[in-house]
């Protein structure tokens, strides 16, 4: 389907898949209420200074505990690979696709990554290196409400 | 004991192979447990014994068919080993035969068969994402961005790797037509008579780029067994044994980190093993015959091969060729029954039947003249396993 043809939509992708929730543990809960905030973090470990993605119970580098804490990054990235789905692997992408996922590395935290959706024509040409920026994507109509990180090339 | 002392290398043999029919998804006649029992007792009557000897049981990726039901349907009288290989995916295939030949190595049991049943018509198929209202944990940073099925978790390092290394389309689809014009001459194959070209290929949908459709494995109803026995006995049963020179199974550092934070992203996994497969087994991949390589996806088994030595990564373009990957003559014979992508997705472990067959002589692709024959289990999957197997015992 072609970009023009695609149904008007609130969201990147059609509604009806999961939302996100942190691990039963709780790990990860910080970071998806900060997304609600509008805000990114990860982790950074004060003792060792260095970054942590996704979210560990202790820094995986200097073991230490105490020190790790969410710290709040520039919502700014480059591409570091990338994906165009064709194939709807859940009943609500049968109108969804093709949609387009980046991975994202934060060259302010560490060059870590992220997972998210590349905004904009799904067939448009990606290319590994570029530069993008975080956008917010409520999701106030959902029971729960979530706040997904979604990019766009600045 | 010194080191040199602990190792699996010719202690001890797959003596037998057993293979129900496969079947497209859905298509199974029997239930998932029955293709278990099939297959279990067609590898006894193989090997050339009772199915009541086998008194250890070695598995992976959470098989739902548990040993206890099986040794009990059989009448087993005793079993003194079940063993579990963790981790999803095809990563555990050589692994179980490696847990199975330590069990007969360590004195736990005489007679371990190694299974795996999967009947994805029957229950959940692999290629969907959950219905569910919430995702929590890992897939909270993914499943909502539409990252859900295998395809879509791996296209992105074989993606990253593509981009590093140059390489091209064109070596995914030689991957995926050696699988199809090895499956024409095996009856067994569920695409036997399906025969595939360059230009079906490129014109064929795609998943999810950059897997087109035939990149993919099939989704399939079946199951296969394999009789693993100490290598003196082996010498002694119905078929030519199939020694086990090295195995080892693992995962390199931190490579199950959240949403994609593999340090090392664009890889099969296989790194870390590949130097100690080889030092077992006292060869490299000059040595290798013949290679059966596990594909969830072909760009898994590119970095596979790349990994295992055959290749450097920017050789890829040119070693890549159907050529290069047919048997017989080929210099590297790939995937010779058809594989995952077109024998019959037995989860791999078809792929290690296959291995044996190549050290019988029995393949209806056949190498000539097998020495070493090697199995490589899950790219892209935490924790990855691989075996290699030989006619003599080393």
């Amino acid at each position: 389907m072609a970009a023009s043809q695609r149904p008007e939509r609130k969201y990147y992708l059609p509604v009806g898949l999961p939302a996100p929730a942190p691990h039963i543990d709780g790990l990860g809960k910080e970071f998806w209420e900060a997304t609600r905030r509008h805000e990114l973090l990860v982790q950074f470990c004060g003792a060792c200074e260095n970054y942590q993605w996704g979210p560990e119970f202790l820094c995986h580098h200097c073991h230490d505990w105490d020190s790790l804490s969410y710290r709040r990054v520039e919502p700014r990235g480059r591409i570091y690979s990338w994906e165009r789905n064709w194939y709807p692997a859940h009943p609500a992408l049968q109108t969804g696709v093709p949609y387009l996922v980046v991975l994202v590395e934060l060259p302010g935290a560490g060059n870590v990554r992220m997972v998210g959706n590349l905004l904009g024509d799904p067939e448009q040409e990606v290319v590994i290196g570029t530069d993008v920026e975080a956008v917010f994507e409520d999701h106030d109509d959902h029971d729960p409400q979530f706040t997904l990180v979604q990019w766009r090339v600045v | 004991m010194t080191t040199s002392e602990r190792t699996i290398r010719g202690k001890v043999a797959i003596a037998g192979i057993g293979e129900t029919t496969y079947y497209k998804r859905g298509q199974a006649t029997e239930s998932e447990f029955e293709l278990v029992l099939q297959a279990v007792q067609r590898a006894a009557e193989d090997a050339g014994i009772d199915v009541r000897e086998i008194d250890g049981f070695a598995s992976y990726s959470n098989d739902r068919n548990t040993p206890e039901r099986i040794a009990t349907a059989f009448g087993i009288p005793e079993y003194r080993f079940s063993n579990m290989f963790w981790g999803g995916g095809g990563g555990g295939g050589s692994g179980a035969v490696a847990n199975a030949a330590a069990a007969i190595a360590a004195g736990y049991a005489e007679t371990v068969v190694v299974y795996r049943g999967l009947a994805q018509g029957q229950f959940g198929r692999f290629g969907q994402g959950p219905r569910v209202n919430t995702v929590a944990g890992d897939g909270a940073f993914t499943v909502p961005y539409g990252v859900m099925s295998p395809a879509q978790t791996f296209a992105m390092r074989v993606r990253r790797f593509m981009h590093d290394h140059g390489a091209k389309q064109e070596a995914l689809r030689a991957i995926a037509l050696a699988s199809y014009r090895h499956a024409q001459s095996n009856p067994r194959a569920v695409m036997y008579g399906r025969a595939l070209d360059e230009e079906a290929y490129d014109h064929s949908r795609w998943i999810v780029e950059p897997f087109h459709l035939f990149d993919c494995c099939m989704e399939n109803d079946g199951g296969a067994a394999l009789v693993l026995v100490a290598a003196e006995r082996a010498r002694d049963l119905k078929q030519k044994a199939a020694y086990i020179l090295a195995a080892a199974q693992g995962s390199a550092h931190r490579q199950g980190a959240a949403a994609h934070n593999a340090p090392d992203y664009a890889t099969s996994n296989f790194k870390t093993l590949a130097p100690r497969l080889y030092a077992m087994a006292g060869v490299g991949p000059d040595d290798v015959d013949v290679l059966q390589s596990y594909e969830n996806f072909t760009g898994g088994v590119m970095m596979s091969i790349v990994e295992h030595g055959f290749c450097a990564p920017g050789e890829v373009n040119d070693f890549f060729t159907l050529e290069n990957f047919s048997s017989p003559k080929g210099r590297l014979p790939l995937n010779t029954s058809g594989g995952n992508l077109a024998e019959c997705y037995m989860h791999g472990l078809e792929l290690i039947t296959e291995a044996v067959r190549q050290v019988r002589g029995s393949s209806t692709c056949q190498v000539p003249d097998v020495e070493i024959s090697m199995v490589t289990s899950g790219p892209m999957v935490q924790p990855v396993s691989n075996l290699i197997l030989a006619t003599e015992r080393g």
